[in-house]
């Protein structure tokens, strides 16, 4: 499967995803912006907040209590559709994820 | 002379690199890494790592798309071996050279090696590296029992990854309790209890004499006349060493680690240095700090790639590290050595809970077990200087942003 990265500017990159793989690391090995990873994806950061398109939202795993609390400090704007992408992982039952990258990581 | 040189492919050496970059350094960058991995990611070494859940390829931090896409160049496999000042050039184990403008080190640190009689046997292992840990791991499904030496954080990762291995595992801190120099004593009785409780066979204030070998292998660690335990494995983790001896050998200006400003400049205005290898003046700590900790190195690399871009911004983050440990997570915020009091957010039994530790009245660390929600507020506070009253965090209706004038900020929940 791939994921699809759009920036604010509405610049987007598109990359495999590979097994296991989360799209925060996928984003921080290829060298994406705007998205830090900085815990490298044990929820201590919130640095790898995107917006999941929103029709695609609700095709993902839920999150976690632990990814909504941690949700629920972020600096940024929060919206409906907000998650830390480290917790969302390949293989998902959607051929391209697409995620929009904040303007500003916590 | 151009171009920036830097010595080590970690979270302090690429995150200084990606700084510079994307704040418009546009001259040449090289990275050295005596290590044949592409960067990785370390912390898991201990923990999913060991336990099989992640492989090699799975904790893989940067690629080539990512040095491709900054135009860098990595150099793997190459260990710098001195710093010709005066030249301006590093010397690499190929015999190359590299000049340089600019120069930062971020060579990490090492794990402090054990020297009592018996260390250099075969089965007494380290953690420091991936090749480390791959040795660890093979070693580790061998062994049926294993002794840990040292209850810092290294220790007690590796005694909870091998219990829950299923293995026998005894582990020896010389001091009274765990991770004597991170946590206070009320966290360091909670990992205790947690620790025996799946079974590790915790022995404080024990002092390894000799470790004790047949045909070559350990068959035991001696501890004085009170006991001998039977192990296969020794691992010892008793603390890190700066690799600072590059540095030293180039005449900066060293103390148990690179001396650096807040910029990451060392005594030399052309040399930066960054993460594990560096001490400097902290003011959480108010005063001279070693840090190892992802946030501190790639915090640190930022100011140094930002001032080899001529953005300085001086590093003053609020220290931080985190350590999984069975299925708890330990977040710590702060530096809480020397606290006169403290207020407990949460329940100690159920295992989720803040620790708000305060020193002359001031709020100076915090301490959290499962709770990640306190430890993001906790940062904030710490960082501006705000102190919440004793009451207020012991009551869970209490919400801190109101300290912070954050309250009203739109937050969907
Ligand atoms: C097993 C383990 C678990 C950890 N768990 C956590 C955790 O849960 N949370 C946390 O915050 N921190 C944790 N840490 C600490 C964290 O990994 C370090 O603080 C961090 O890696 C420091 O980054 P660094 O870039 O300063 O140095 P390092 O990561 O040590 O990297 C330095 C690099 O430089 C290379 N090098 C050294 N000398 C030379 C030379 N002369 N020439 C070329 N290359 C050289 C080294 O081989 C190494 O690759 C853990 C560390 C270990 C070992
Ligand atoms: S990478 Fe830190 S919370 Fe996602």
């Amino acid at each position: 499967m791939h994921v699809k990265f759009v920036q604010p500017d509405g610049a987007a990159a598109a990359l495999a995803m590979e097994s296991g793989a989360s799209v925060m690391i996928t984003a921080v090995r290829n060298g994406i912006r705007g998205i830090d990873g900085e815990c490298g994806g044990c929820l201590d950061c919130a640095t790898c907040h995107v917006y999941v398109e929103e029709s695609q939202y609700g095709n993902i795993p839920a999150p976690t209590a632990d990814e909504l609390e941690l949700l629920g400090t972020i600096t940024g704007l929060r919206r409906p559709n907000s998650r830390l992408s480290c917790q969302i992982k390949a293989p998902l039952a959607i051929d391209t994820l697409v995620v929009h990258i904040p303007e500003s990581q916590a | 002379m151009s171009g920036l040189v830097v010595i080590g492919a970690s979270y302090a050496g690429i995150q200084a690199v990606l700084s510079a970059r994307d704040a418009g350094y546009c001259e040449t960058i090289s990275v050295i890494s005596d290590e044949t991995w592409l960067p990785y990611q370390r912390p898991p070494l201990s923990k999913e790592f060991l336990l099989g859940r992640q492989n090699e390829a799975a904790l893989t931090l940067r690629n080539s798309a990512f040095f491709t896409s900054r135009k860098i160049d990595l150099l793997l496999g190459i260990r710098a071996t001195e710093i010709d000042r005066d030249a301006q050039r590093v010397l690499l184990s190929d015999r190359a050279t590299l000049t340089f403008g600019k120069l930062l080190i971020a060579t990490g640190s090492c794990a402090r090696r054990l020297s009592a009689p018996g260390a250099d046997l075969d089965g007494v292992c380290y953690l420091r590296s991936m090749d480390d840990a791959i040795e660890l791991r093979s070693r580790l499904q061998e062994a049926a029992e294993i002794v840990i030496v040292g209850g810092g954080f290294i220790g007690l990762e590796v005694a909870a990854s091998a219990s829950q291995l299923g293995k026998r595992v005894t582990l020896i801190e010389s001091g009274p309790r765990l991770l004597m120099r991170a946590v206070s004593p009320i966290v360091s009785e909670f990992l205790l209890a947690m620790h025996r409780k799946h079974g590790v066979d915790v022995r404080l204030g024990e002092n390894l004499v000799s470790i004790e070998g047949r045909n070559g292998k350990v068959v035991s660690v001696n501890c004085g006349q009170t006991c001998r335990i039977g192990a296969d494995l020794v691992v010892v983790g008793i603390g890190g060493l700066a690799n600072s001896r590059i540095a030293e050998a180039a005449q900066l200006l060293c103390r148990d680690g690179i001396v650096v400003d807040d910029c990451a400049q060392t005594s030399d205005p052309r040399i930066y240095a960054a993460g594990d290898c560096t001490i400097h003046d902290n003011v959480f700590a108010e005063g001279w700090l070693r840090l190892e900790s992802v946030q501190h190195a790639q915090d640190q690399g930022k100011a140094a790639g930002l001032a080899i871009a001529g953005r300085s911004s001086p590093y003053v983050s609020v220290p931080r590290f985190w350590s999984d440990q069975y299925a708890s997570k330990l977040q710590i915020a702060g530096i809480s050595a020397g606290f006169d009091a403290h207020a407990v957010r949460g329940s100690i039994e159920e295992g989720k809970f803040s620790l708000f530790y305060y020193k002359g009245g001031r709020l100076v660390a915090v301490d959290s077990l499962d709770r990640s929600g306190d430890q993001m507020a906790a940062r904030k506070l710490l960082a501006g200087r705000l102190t919440p009253s004793p009451e207020q965090v012991a009551d869970p209706s209490f919400d801190f942003r109101s300290l912070m004038g954050l309250a009203s900020e739109t937050n969907a929940s």
